[in-house]
C-alpha cells in the first residue's frame, strides 16, 4: 500500500476535485512534507477556509477545521494560540487567502505565529465556476471578466514577506519534489511560513482562457516561472515577466505564542505574591 | 465591613464573571462601549496563565474563539453592535458546529456607528437572528452590574452544557455603571464543563439523541483527528448533501433550545400577582421602568414589574400568562419596539401593548415609563366604562 494513504480518511475518498486538478498534487505534497517529518498525526492541526482547495482538509487524517470563507488564519491563530504545542497548517486558495482573508494572511504574517500557509493558487475562483481573483493575471479571462481583467494581481510571496512572515516560498503542481522540499521547510520554521503553490484548473481558468487541459496547464505553469537560485546568472530577457520558485524568504524571528508563554511566566512571577488587582480579590479584600 | 465588596462597573463584573466561570482564552477588537472587557482580560488572563489577543477585526475575533474552544479552552469575545454585526457569519458556524463560545454584547446607539458613547437595545432582534439561517440561540441580558457577573458565569454554565455560542447583551449604562458589588468567594462556584468522550475509539463527533442532544466533545490534539466543517454533516461529522441529514441536524440543533430552555430560564418580577398594568423590559431600561412601577403602586395604581433575564429563548409561556393576568402591558424599551412586537406575539391579543420606544441616546426617565403606565391605566377605566 502507498504508505502515503495512511495519512488520508480513506472512507471520505474519491475527492471532489475536478479530472485534472492541481489540489490533489499539493495535498499529496504537503502529506509526503508531514511523513518526512515524522510528525504526530495526533498533534498536527489542518485549517482551511471556503473553496475548492479547502475542501483538502475534509480528506487528511488529523485534527481538521474547515472553516468560514477567508477565515482559517483567523481561527487557526485560536488554535495555535490556545495550544502551542500543536503544529497548526492551513490550507487555502487565492481568492480565499488574497481577497476575502487578506487582512487576516497579512496580520498572522505581522505576528509570525506558528502556521505554515500552503496556498493553492489556480488565479481563479474554481468553486463558484470561475470569477476573476486578486491572483488572475491583468489581462486574463475569468466569468466576471469576460473582457479580459483590468485588475493587477499581487505577488504573493513579497506581500508575505512585506508583511512580516518569516519562511516564504514558492513551487508549482509541476515542481513538486520542490514543493515537498519547501512545505517541509515551511513546517520546520518556528512561525509564519508561507507555500504558494501554482496549480492548474483546467476546468475554469484553462478553458476560460484557452489554455488547453491539465497537461497544457502544467506547460503553461513550467513556462512561467523560472528557479530563484538560477535566475540572477540567466539573462534577463529569460527572467522578465515570469515568477521566481524555490525557497525566497528565510529569515527566523521571535514566535507569537512562544512569546505569549514567556509573557505569562513573567506576569506569574511579577503576581505570585500579588496583593492587589481584581482577580483573586476573594482572598485579599476586607 | 462585607469580604469582597467592590464598587465596579458592569463591564467589569462581566469579565470577573468569565473568569470565575474559568475563561481561559480572549480574543477581541477595541470597541466602545464594551473596550474595557478586553483591557481588563488583557490584565488578568496571563495571570491564570490564560491567553489574550487583541486581532484585527471581529471577525477575526470570533474565529479565533472559536478556534480556542476547538483545543478544549473556554473562550470568550465582547464587542458592540457594529462588531457584532461583523461576528455574525461566525456566529452561525459555532451554531451549527456546536462549538461552546460566550460572546458579549454591550449595546450602544445604531444603526451604523451611530453615537458610540450612547445606550440603547437595538440589538435585541440582532442578537435573535442576525446570522443567517435557523440556528439555536441563546440570550441573556443583565439588569445590573452585579447581574453582569452572575449571568455571564451562567452563559459559560449554557455554552458548555449546550455547545452553544451564548450572548450576554447588555447596554452602556448596565456596562458603565458602577454599582457596590458582593462577588462570591470564586473557589466556591462550580463551573460547568462539556462533556467529553472517554476514548477516539469509535468516537463519532456529531452522534446525540436527535431529541435535542448533545453530543460528547473532544478537544483538538488528544487523539481524535475530527473533522469540524460549516457544511451540513452526518454523525461523524463528514459534510452531506442528503435532505434527510440536514433536517435531521437542524432540528435537532432546535430541540436543544426548547429543552434547555426550561432550566435556563430566569426573570425579575416585583408587584405582578395582583398587577393590572405590567411594564415588561430588560437591561437599564427596566431600573427606570422598576422605578415608576413602585411609584405608581404609591399612587394606587396596581402596576407590576417583569424584567425578563432570558431574552432567547423568548419565555412565552411568563410574558403569556402575565398577559393574560394583567389586561394591559407597557414596554419601555431603547429601540422601536423590538422586545414589544415578543410581547404581542406571546400576549396572543390577551392584552393591550403599549409599545414605549426611545431612540435618542437617552436612557428613559422614570417619569416617562409612570406616564406611560398612567395612559395605560386610564385607556384601561375608558375601556371598563365603555363596556358599562
Amino acid at each position: 500500500m502507498n504508505p502515503t494513504l495512511s495519512y488520508f480518511r480513506q472512507e471520505n475518498l474519491p475527492h471532489i476535485w475536478c479530472p485534472g486538478c492541481g489540489h490533489g498534487t499539493v495535498t499529496g505534497s504537503l502529506v509526503r512534507a508531514i511523513r518526512r517529518l515524522d510528525l504526530d498525526k495526533n498533534k498536527v492541526c489542518i485549517v482551511s477556509g471556503i473553496g475548492c482547495s479547502s475542501r483538502a482538509v475534509g480528506y487528511l487524517d488529523f485534527d481538521t477545521l474547515h472553516t468560514a470563507h477567508g477565515r482559517a488564519l483567523a481561527f487557526a491563530t485560536g488554535i495555535k494560540l490556545a495550544r502551542p504545542e500543536l503544529k497548526v497548517i492551513v490550507m487555502t486558495g487565492d481568492g480565499d487567502c488574497t481577497a476575502i482573508g487578506g487582512n487576516h494572511f497579512i496580520h498572522a504574517a505581522r505576528r509570525n505565529i506558528d502556521i505554515t500557509t500552503i496556498v493553492m493558487n489556480n488565479n481563479i475562483y474554481g468553486m463558484t465556476s470561475g470569477q476573476y481573483s486578486p491572483m488572475t493575471p491583468k489581462g486574463m479571462y475569468g466569468t466576471t471578466a469576460p473582457y479580459g481583467n483590468l485588475e493587477r494581481s499581487f505577488d504573493l510571496c513579497e506581500l508575505a514577506k512585506a508583511a512580516g512572515a518569516t519562511y516564504v516560498g514558492r513551487a508549482t503542481s509541476f515542481h513538486v519534489p520542490l514543493l515537498i522540499d519547501l512545505i517541509e521547510a515551511a513546517i520546520r520554521n518556528r512561525g509564519f511560513s508561507v507555500v504558494e503553490a501554482l496549480v492548474q484548473c483546467p476546468t475554469y481558468f484553462g478553458r476560460k482562457n484557452n489554455i488547453g487541459g491539465a497537461v497544457e496547464m502544467l506547460e503553461w505553469i513550467r513556462d512561467g516561472v523560472v528557479n530563484a537560485k538560477a535566475a540572477p546568472s540567466l539573462p534577463p530577457e529569460k527572467v522578465a515577466g515570469k515568477k521566481l520558485i524555490g525557497e525566497l524568504h528565510n529569515a527566523p524571528a521571535p514566535e507569537y505564542s512562544a512569546d505569549y508563554d514567556e509573557l505569562i511566566a513573567r506576569v506569574q512571577r511579577t503576581y505570585d505574591k500579588f496583593q492587589g488587582g481584581l482577580y483573586g480579590c476573594a482572598s485579599n479584600s476586607d | 465591613m462585607t469580604r469582597n465588596a467592590k464598587l465596579m462597573q458592569g463591564n467589569e463584573a462581566c469579565t470577573l464573571g468569565a473568569l470565575a466561570a474559568g475563561l481561559e482564552f480572549y480574543a477581541g477588537y477595541p470597541i466602545t462601549p464594551s473596550t474595557e472587557i478586553a483591557e481588563l482580560c488583557s490584565e488578568e488572563l496571563p495571570k491564570v496563565g490564560g491567553k489574550f489577543i487583541q486581532m484585527e477585526d471581529e471577525i477575526g475575533s470570533i474565529a479565533a474563539c472559536i478556534g480556542a474552544s476547538l483545543v478544549g479552552k473556554k473562550a470568550m469575545t465582547a464587542t458592540s453592535g457594529p462588531g457584532f454585526s461583523l461576528m455574525q457569519e461566525c456566529l452561525g458556524y459555532a451554531s451549527l458546529t456546536e462549538v461552546p463560545l460566550v460572546i458579549v454584547d454591550v449595546q450602544r446607539m445604531g444603526p451604523s456607528t451611530g453615537m458610540p458613547t450612547s445606550p440603547a437595545q437595538g440589538d435585541l432582534m440582532q442578537a435573535r437572528w442576525g446570522t443567517h439561517g435557523d440556528h439555536p440561540v441563546f440570550v441573556l441580558a443583565p439588569g445590573s452590574v452585579k447581574e453582569c457577573f452572575e449571568l455571564t458565569f451562567k452563559a459559560f454554565d449554557i455554552a458548555e452544557a449546550w455547545r452553544v455560542p451564548v450572548i450576554v447583551l447588555m447596554d452602556e449604562i448596565i456596562g458603565h455603571m458602577r454599582e457596590k458589588v458582593v462577588l462570591p468567594d470564586f473557589s466556591t462556584l462550580r463551573p460547568l464543563r462539556r462533556a467529553s468522550p472517554a476514548s477516539p475509539a469509535g468516537y463519532r463527533p456529531y452522534a446525540a439523541d436527535p431529541d435535542g442532544g448533545v453530543p460528547l466533545m473532544a478537544a483538538f490534539g488528544e487523539g481524535y483527528r475530527w473533522h469540524v466543517t460549516g457544511l451540513f454533516h452526518d454523525e461523524s461529522g463528514r459534510p452531506s448533501g442528503k435532505s434527510e441529514v440536514a433536517d435531521a441536524l437542524l432540528r435537532r440543533l432546535a430541540r436543544k433550545v426548547e429543552k434547555a430552555a426550561l432550566s435556563i430560564e430566569e426573570h425579575f418580577e416585583e408587584s405582578l400577582e395582583d398587577a393590572e398594568i405590567a411594564v415588561i423590559s430588560f437591561g437599564s431600561s427596566a431600573m427606570s421602568g422598576l422605578s415608576a412601577v413602585r411609584r405608581a403602586r404609591r399612587e394606587g395604581i396596581r402596576a407590576g414589574m417583569l424584567r425578563l433575564k432570558t431574552m432567547w429563548p423568548f419565555p412565552d409561556g411568563l410574558v403569556s400568562r402575565t398577559a393574560s393576568r394583567a389586561g394591559r402591558i407597557v414596554v419601555p424599551e431603547m429601540n422601536l419596539g423590538q422586545l414589544a412586537l415578543e410581547v404581542e406575539r406571546a400576549a396572543g391579543g390577551a392584552a393591550r401593548v403599549t409599545r414605549l420606544g426611545k431612540v435618542n441616546g437617552e436612557l428613559f426617565r422614570p417619569e416617562e415609563v409612570y406616564a406611560a403606565i398612567v395612559g395605560a391605566a386610564s385607556d384601561g377605566d375608558a375601556i371598563a366604562e365603555a363596556a358599562r
